[in-house]
């Protein structure tokens, strides 16, 4: 007769079990990817976790159950509240931040997987010692960049890129410097020196690309980050032979590598370009800096509520000084208003609108607006030519109609949201600076568009106050 | 298990990744990165896996430390990812309120009789 621990500890019940979990992230996955069904692909990703704990749990080899608990118990005393607490307008921080330490983890097992090989008399084979290199070297990376990134997120960090003289030579020396030492260790070298300078140079490198990147392009930072992190725990799968981390791992890589092209090409730029260096970073900001004083016609909350109210099709194109201001709840009052008088509402989202991918769309969730009103880029731009009345809420570049039209812009290509071809446009903002790119938009000055100059919120509140009088 | 069948699931499962996530919605990228999140938390089995062979202070320390670390991934990524999900909400369906708006009128005569 077998015994029940007997069977529970077969190899091939443990491989089943990770067969089992990893259908179920994939499943939970291709869930996610619909509005309808994520809530519960999430959870069915999450019962593929527990399986894999468990199953992992259950292997011979498996010790040391107290140290293991307490590992578990501190990431839930940590995770648990950060998770319940984190505002929505946070959430890009969060994600780096979950970037980060899932690299850390990636990192440290590297390096302790390394000094168990030497303590067990030398170099492991090579099928197991090069994945441990790569995750270590991208693990590093991703858990410094990610802290940067956090950093200047957070606000912890100036926002503005932050550049170093020679940046690119540095960072070529610095990978150098890792793979030079990756290849004298997989070549023989056995020592740990050299491993922990493997770590060293890429938490330097780590560091020094994402310092110098522009608070414009972190949605593709994040992403990249993200694909980073996936890769190295795919990595460090093959090199522990654990057929579940491979899996989890590369379709983390996968998705945060479609990510990450899909936010490159909203802002026509390539990855190499904006790792390379920050947005302007030299000091050369284009046209702001002219001085000329062009005319521009302010309006005030009255005359925007009865343009609004005279409207038939109203859009509402949002950007991240809508998030910093908080606005969201009083957009969706106002839109509330105006659906009640028939005219109908829908928002814009360009897919670079907020600090992470997606992130406009989650606020204006957590304000109730309802996910049908908010239309991608593509499916809206056809639309504006019959808008009546356009509303630009702290967003600039994305609007920018120099990017369709003024080849010497630096930001000429990238897709924007038409919403000069609408009938009118209010644009609300605080005054009439630059955006981040720190580019002039023309938009500003054309003849259908009238400005609403202060804090996005308590304009909205004034023309809202201004409709309901009406 | 030998290096090229891990290079098999790991090429397959990338075209698998590739093929379900490519058509994802804008308005599901940032749950979708933060589900992603809490599945790379998986390298917790990693340190599972090796805490009990490791030996000396600094590894097992290291290690709690890279499961701590996984557990803030999974445990975080899927409840926020949750917390995000729930605020995804569609718009009143009008079958819904005609339905509610019935109920009105049916509770109206009621009340007055």
């Amino acid at each position: 007769m077998i015994l029940p621990a007997a069977f529970l500890q077969d190899p091939d019940f443990i491989r089943f079990l990770y067969i089992v979990a990893f259908a179920l992230f994939i499943v939970g996955m291709h869930g996610v990817t619909h509005v309808n069904t994520a809530r519960r692909g999430n959870h069915i990703a999450a019962v593929g976790m527990a399986i894999a704990v468990v199953a992992t749990l259950l292997i011979e080899e498996v010790g040391d159950y107290g140290l293991i608990a307490l590992g578990i118990a501190l990431g839930t005393a940590v995770g648990v509240p950060a998770a319940r607490q984190v505002k929505m307008t946070a959430m890009p921080q969060m994600v780096a931040l979950f970037n980060g330490v899932g690299g850390g983890a990636v990192a440290l097992i590297s390096y302790v997987e390394y000094r168990d090989a030497l303590a067990l008399g030398g170099n492991p084979e090579l099928e197991t010692l090069i994945p441990i290199l790569f995750a270590a070297t991208i693990g590093s990376i991703s858990f410094w960049g990610s802290n940067i990134a956090f950093g200047k997120l957070q606000g912890i960090l100036p926002g503005k890129p932050i550049g170093v003289p020679g940046q690119q030579f540095v960072n070529l020396a610095l990978l150098l410097v890792a793979v030079v030492a990756a290849v004298a260790i997989a070549a023989g070298a056995e020592s740990e020196g050299l491993f922990l300078l493997i770590l060293l140079s890429a938490a330097v490198l780590g560091n020094m690309v994402v310092l110098p990147i522009g608070g414009a392009d972190m949605p593709v930072v994040i992403s990249l980050l993200n694909a980073l992190t996936g890769l190295s725990a795919a990595a460090a799968g093959m090199a522990l032979d654990n057929v579940a981390l491979i899996v989890g791992g590369i379709i983390v890589g996968a998705s945060g590598t479609i990510l990450t092209r899909l936010m490159a090409a909203a802002m026509n730029r390539s990855i190499p370009n904006i790792v390379a260096g920050g947005f302007g970073g030299d000091g050369a900001a284009p046209a702001a800096g002219d001085g000329e004083e062009r005319p521009h016609r302010s309006t005030d909350a009255t005359s925007v509520a009865s343009q609004l109210t005279l409207a038939d099709r109203v859009v509402v194109a949002p950007g991240y000084g809508l998030a910093v201001a908080q606005a969201q709840h009083t957009v969706r009052e106002l839109a509330d208003e105006l659906e009640k008088r028939g005219i109908e509402v829908s928002y814009a989202i360009h897919p670079v609108a907020g600090r992470m991918p997606g992130h406009m769309n989650v606020l204006l969730a957590e304000a109730d607006v309802p996910y049908e009103a908010l239309k991608e880029m593509d499916e809206i731009n056809p639309e504006f030519p019959g808008t009546d009345v356009t509303l630009v809420i702290g967003a600039n570049d994305v609007t920018n109609p120099a990017a369709r039209e003024d080849e010497s812009s630096p930001i000429y290509g990238m897709p924007i949201l038409d919403v000069d071809k609408s009938e009118q446009v209010v644009v609300l903002k605080r005054s009439m600076n630059t955006g981040f790119a720190g580019i002039d938009n023309p938009l500003f000055y054309n003849e259908n568009t009238t400005l609403l100059f202060g804090d996005a919120k308590s304009s909205v509140q004034e023309v809202l106050a201004a409709v309901k009088e009406l | 298990m030998d290096l090229l069948t891990e290079l098999t699931i790991l090429v397959l499962a990338a075209f698998v990744g590739f093929e379900v996530i490519s058509k994802v919605p804008n308005t599901l990228h940032t749950p979708l990165m933060s589900a992603t999140n809490a599945i790379h938390g998986i390298v917790l089995l990693g340190g599972i896996l090796i805490v009990a062979e490791s030996e000396g202070f600094l590894s097992k320390l290291l290690l709690v430390i890279a499961i701590a670390f996984g557990t803030i991934n999974v445990i975080g990524g899927f409840l926020v990812t949750d917390r995000m999900l729930a605020l995804f909400k569609g718009r009143k369906k009008p079958e819904e309120k005609e339905k509610a708006a019935e109920a009105e009128t049916k509770a109206t005569p009621e009340a007055s009789r």
